[in-house]
């Protein structure tokens, strides 16, 4: 199977470390080193170190890259000064989403759009076929030449600090620096971003070099509890902490409003693709809205399973799983507004059996953030 | 991995520890290992008739939900109650513990076509190697 598939720089490390490989979106990746629930606990109780090196990287440049963002992009990026991170939709002219992404805005004539492993291709074609009508920005396409590691949960900035000089705690949530030193790799950004609902950072560096910081930071990171952390948590973290994920919340047919993305989608800022469906759809109203569900009765909801209410289907379930903080079976789905409201009571079709759930409101996770 | 002597053993990971007529099933350690952390174990009804490679059960782990298939036909006389508040202990002790559901066997001999220890300890061997 793994002969197939793509390798990050750091697979022989994920065989060190035990990592079980399996293809996801085409790469071969680690679903977990040791267990999901163990390495899930550890993210949200010490730190976790993630190979998210599958992301894509889309550098965009030049005078009009900043007008060739806004086009492209439902939030807004014009007002963003650099050193700050954006995440944003990217829609299609009908309000569906292309992909999410994040735009870290390096300088005014400098971005880079880190987009998701399944769409690198058709974003880097999506956002070159908007630039046609603004020959003054460059996109190219850096995934190949760019690994990223991701160092989740509370001791990351401990761990990491250890590494370099760079006064972590003075990068912001969602901010950036550029060209920082971590252990001997010189890293082109590290971020304060993360897609756990942990603190935490994301470094980004030459794919020879993923290798020796990932072990720089497992090295020093292993007295404050730090273990290598696979997919399969990647996924339940996420899920807790009510974030989308393309291809399952997001799709080229359900709309940033739909998916309760309310806040990056900039109405107000000036065309983009999209725009016109969206405020369509404002004034019209959604059909369907992005809710979390909890089991009420015994059964794990999962991807696909009908949504019911009365016996009848209204809608669907995007995500499902055990959630090991919560320690109950939790699930993001989407459903007619009218039913939309916390404390809802409503069905999911489990292979055939009505098992019982009830609305509750996003995210089902939140960190304490004085902790 | 060892696979305890005296058991049967499916292609699809099961085993059945029979004895007078009636046998234990459970999954191997192969299985649970495989899954990964198990959350929720949907049981068979006692006094269900189930044939010989018949879904007895949806074991569902962090990572998916995989169906559990019956290594012999008869009828479901017991299961096993712990595994609705502790579904892990099938990964804990899949051979003991985490036994799923007791089957009164319609007819013994099918035992016979399933895999011995030495056998299925070779299975199980070469299916880790194909990952």
């Amino acid at each position: 199977m793994s002969d197939q598939l793509r390798r990050t720089p750091l697979y022989d490390v994920h065989l060190k470390y035990g990592g079980r490989i399996i293809d996801f979106a085409g790469w071969a990746l680690p679903v977990q080193f040791s267990s999901i629930i163990q390495e899930h606990r550890a993210v949200r109780s010490e730190a976790g170190l993630f190979d998210v090196s599958d992301m894509g990287e889309l550098e965009i440049t030049g005078p009009q890259a900043r007008d060739l963002l806004q086009r492209a992009v439902s939030a807004d990026v014009g007002r963003a000064r650099p050193g700050r991170v954006v995440y944003s939709p990217m829609c299609n002219a009908e309000g569906g989403v292309v992909d999410d992404i994040l735009i870290y805005v390096l300088a005014p004539d400098r971005y880079l759009a880190v987009v998701n492993a399944g769409n690198i291709e058709k974003d880097y074609q999506w956002l070159r076929g908007l630039a046609r009508e603004h020959p003054g920005a460059q996109v190219r396409n850096l995934s190949d030449c760019t690994g990223q590691l991701a160092l989740q949960g509370p001791n990351s900035q401990a761990i990491l600090q250890r590494l370099t000089r760079t006064h972590l705690s003075e990068i912001g949530y969602y901010r950036a620096d550029e060209n920082v030193t971590v252990g001997e790799v010189e890293c082109s950004i590290v971020s304060r971003t993360g897609y756990t609902g942990e603190d935490g950072f994301e470094l980004y560096c030459r794919p020879e070099d993923a290798p020796v910081l990932w072990e720089r930071i497992m090295e020093v990171g292993e007295e404050h509890g730090l273990v290598p952390a696979g997919l399969g948590c990647r996924d339940t973290l996420r899920l807790e902490a009510g974030m989308p994920l393309y291809g399952q919340e997001l799709d080229d047919r359900r709309t940033p409003l739909e998916a309760g993305l309310d806040r990056f989608v900039a109405l107000d800022k000036g065309a983009f693709v999209g725009r016109q469906a969206l405020l369509a759809q404002r004034t019209r109203g959604i059909g369907l809205t992005l809710v979390g569900l909890e089991m009420v009765d015994r059964g794990v909801p999962r991807t696909g399973y009908p949504i019911t209410a009365r016996g009848d289907q209204v809608g669907y379930v995007t995500s499902g799983s055990y959630a090991p903080t919560l320690d109950r079976h939790i699930a993001m789905g989407y459903v007619p507004p009218a039913l939309a409201r916390p404390g809802t009571a409503i069905g999911v079709d489990i292979r055939g059996r009505e098992a019982g759930a009830r609305v509750v409101g996003l995210p089902f996770y939140r960190r304490n953030k004085e902790g | 991995m060892t696979y305890p002597a005296g058991y049967r053993y499916t292609k699809t990971h099961e085993w059945i520890a029979a004895e007078g007529g009636k046998g234990k099933v459970g999954l191997t350690d192969y299985a649970q290992d495989h899954l990964g952390d198990i959350t929720f174990v949907e049981l068979p009804e006692v006094g269900r008739q189930l044939k010989r490679g018949e879904v007895f059960s949806v074991v569902e782990s962090v990572k998916a939900a995989s169906d559990c298939y019956s290594p012999a036909g008869g009828r479901v006389v017991a299961v096993n109650q712990k595994l609705e508040g502790e579904p892990d202990l099938i990964n804990r002790d899949p051979h003991g513990e985490g036994w799923i559901f007791e089957l009164e066997l319609a007819d013994p001999a099918e035992l016979d076509a399933l895999m011995d220890v030495e056998t299925y300890s070779r299975f199980a061997a070469e299916e880790g190697e194909k990952g």
